[in-house]
């Protein structure tokens, strides 16, 4: 594998980045739904428009799923990422609509050095999914564990 | 499906189990989390994880795809009762999500849910919110997923 660019040392906290634009299409969000959230106000029109979210819309983990993918693309494979412990937080405000351009704003909260392993540490991430107008549709807050480039000791 | 005056706290749903096939891992990872422990036996070898490990993306989505099969088996048995079918879904989010070990290919992942509040919705007076504490354990009977997650849940047309 290539050499990573971006270890803890390089995430800045108060960055705000923007990725994007992805166009998010009726088909993919059926076939995520078939896949892994077959319920019909993700599957069928007509069905959809029956329930709460009033049309057709994808699934939430859809959205979280096409999140990740923004910031592999972004910065994720270009960092020497070690994953994630988890995700504080996932709130889906509004229904992503077959059709919209997304874009993720990306926003690094804080971050920290982890106190039982010097190698690496936590950068912790808003990422918020929006539309054209930039309505908020989906917020993430997660924090990304990150190799330090100089490891510290432990704290 | 039951209505949201039906869903009691300590309600728990089995859910069934997945086996996380390389070619499933990879599949998903390649649309959506294409990092190299999850698209590559060797790299993933070679990093902190030591196998090939599913995106944690994928071990949560497979928890929705059990809990969306329970939910039409529920539905259709209530049609077969003659019964009204209450709406579930969507959700509002989730949180505390903990991806407490890796999914390694080979791996299988028994799934569950239990619910832990319930609570009429103040925007959606048609619909209560089902809050439940959504798990998943691997073959050696350790904890890989959990998170806490929030439904809306409709509730009975002829409840006041």
């Amino acid at each position: 594998m290539p050499e990573p660019k971006l270890y803890f040392e390089d995430f800045e906290p108060g960055a705000v980045a923007v990725y994007g634009p992805r166009l998010v299409t009726r088909e993919e969000i059926i076939a995520f739904a078939a896949e892994f959230d077959p319920q019909p106000m993700h599957l069928d029109e007509a069905a959809a428009s029956a329930t709460l979210l009033g049309g057709l819309a994808a699934s939430g983990w859809h959205a979280c799923a096409l999140t990740m993918r923004m910031i592999c693309d972004g910065f994720v494979l270009d960092a020497a990422s070690m994953g994630s412990p988890g995700v504080d937080e996932v709130r889906w405000l509004k229904p992503l609509r077959p059709g919209t351009q997304v874009r993720l704003r990306a926003t690094i909260v804080d971050k920290r050095a982890s106190n039982s392993r010097p190698d690496r540490g936590f950068v912790n991430y808003l990422f918020e999914m929006i539309d054209e107008t930039d309505t908020v549709l989906t917020t993430i807050t997660t924090p990304l564990m990150v190799l330090r480039r100089v490891p510290g000791t432990a704290a | 499906m039951k209505f949201f005056e039906d869903v009691l706290v300590g309600d728990v749903d089995e859910l069934g189990r997945y086996t996380f096939t390389p070619d499933d891992i990879k599949s998903f990872a390649h649309r959506f989390d294409p990092q190299r422990f999850h698209i590559d036996e060797e790299e993933a070898a070679r990093s902190h994880f030591g196998a090939l490990c599913a995106s944690g993306w994928h071990t949560a989505s497979m928890w929705m795809r059990l809990a969306a099969d329970q939910r039409r088996r529920e539905a259709e048995a209530a049609i077969t009762r003659g019964e009204p079918v209450a709406q579930w879904g969507p959700a509002a989010g989730f949180r505390e999500l903990k991806w407490l070990k890796p999914v390694y290919a080979g791996d299988t992942i028994a799934y569950r849910a239990e619910v832990i509040e319930t609570r009429v919705s103040q925007s959606r007076p048609e619909s209560g919110l089902v809050v439940s504490f959504a798990s998943g354990d691997n073959q050696k009977g350790e904890r890989v997923i959990s998170f806490v997650s929030t439904v809306f849940v409709q509730r009975r047309p002829d409840m006041p």
